[in-house]
């Protein structure tokens, strides 16, 4: 008896339906960017916070208003230049890199477009300054060190960003 | 001899191509394990400033997020057009982001990875800081301070 070929289903468009999910689902999960500043928010206090007795040397003062100007020390700055005076303050003007702090203060008008940039900066200037000390200690990138010893040349430098109570001169 | 005729094909047998489904599910199945799609519906615009310190969130399990931004076309018209902050799926005030967080904490069965969750705050670049700072202050209060302020890194502009 002559045995009847079954026909069979051609498995070639399955696998083109198959990359279209493949592709679809690519595609709508990375839409998110996931990217982002790291913060560590200050402590709150429920006093407010009185002028600290610090020396005034130790503390760069930045300063935004609601017209986005910026103010490094009292004197307006600009954030291209915001990095490089950064640098200046914690390696030449502080008693010592871990007694600086920078104050951040922004007002209530300030646009988050300029506040990160301003913080951006400041992060900027900090790993670079990371990077410098680990290339002079271990003779590599600060991202390329293992844990241990980038805490450590993060406690040579700690990254202190205080933040005060943004002022609210903008009628708006 | 000739019960068992040996069927000679002429051309070389073709790969078959059954198994190449097979192979590209598993693939897909891979995706959709590991990557998560957005739970909830974003209702405001948002555009990320730019950036360039910029590092990834660490585990995707113990990111919460919190959108501020101006609602979209489908939600101006009941909401208005200043910025309002979205909590997963629902506007609401910075007065809510205790109870939301605590919330999102549950939702974490470990009890040692609850400190290490991370908020991502994706703001849009032109919302004017008081309503940050506001979100900020509640989560300084409830003592969640890790924090990461979402951007994009378009270069040197």
């Amino acid at each position: 008896m002559e045995k009847r070929k079954k026909p069979q289903i051609g498995a070639g468009s399955m696998a083109d339906i198959a990359f279209l999910l493949l592709i679809f689902f690519l595609v709508t999960t990375t839409i998110q960017t996931d990217t982002g500043l790291n913060v560590l928010l200050p402590a709150w206090s429920d006093e407010p916070i009185t002028s600290t007795p610090k020396n005034k040397r130790n503390v760069l003062t930045v300063q935004i208003n609601s017209n986005n100007q910026l103010m490094v020390e009292e004197l307006p700055a600009d954030v291209r230049n915001l990095k490089a005076t950064t640098k200046h303050f914690l390696l030449h003007e502080a008693d010592s890199p871990k007694k600086a702090v920078v104050s951040l203060q922004n007002d209530n008008g300030t646009s988050y477009d300029m506040y990160i940039a301003v913080y951006n900066e400041l992060k900027a200037a900090y790993r670079q300054i990371w990077d410098d000390e680990a290339l002079k200690d271990y003779g590599q990138h600060y991202d390329d060190l293992r844990k241990e010893s980038k805490q450590k040349i993060r406690k040579k430098f700690p990254l202190v960003i205080s933040e005060a109570d943004p002022s609210d001169f903008a009628l708006n | 001899m000739s019960k068992f005729k040996k069927k000679g094909s002429k051309n070389a047998p073709g790969i078959t191509t059954a198994s190449l489904p097979d192979i590209v599910f598993m693939l897909l199945f891979f995706f959709m394990v590991v990557t998560k799609m957005r739970d909830s519906e974003i209702m405001v615009k948002i555009q990320v400033p730019n950036a360039t310190e910029l590092q990834k969130l660490e585990k995707k399990s113990l990111v919460t997020h919190i959108y501020i931004g101006a609602p979209n076309a489908k939600y101006a018209k009941t909401m208005g057009t200043a910025p309002r902050i979205q909590l997963n799926d629902q506007f609401a005030d910075a007065s809510q982001i205790p109870i939301f967080i605590a919330n999102e904490k549950q939702k974490v069965p470990q009890e040692k990875l609850r400190n290490k969750m991370t908020c991502a705050m994706r703001i849009d670049k032109k919302v004017k800081m008081g309503i940050v700072t506001d979100v900020k202050t509640e989560l300084r209060k409830i003592d969640f301070r890790k924090v990461s302020y979402l951007a994009t890194d378009l270069g040197e502009s």
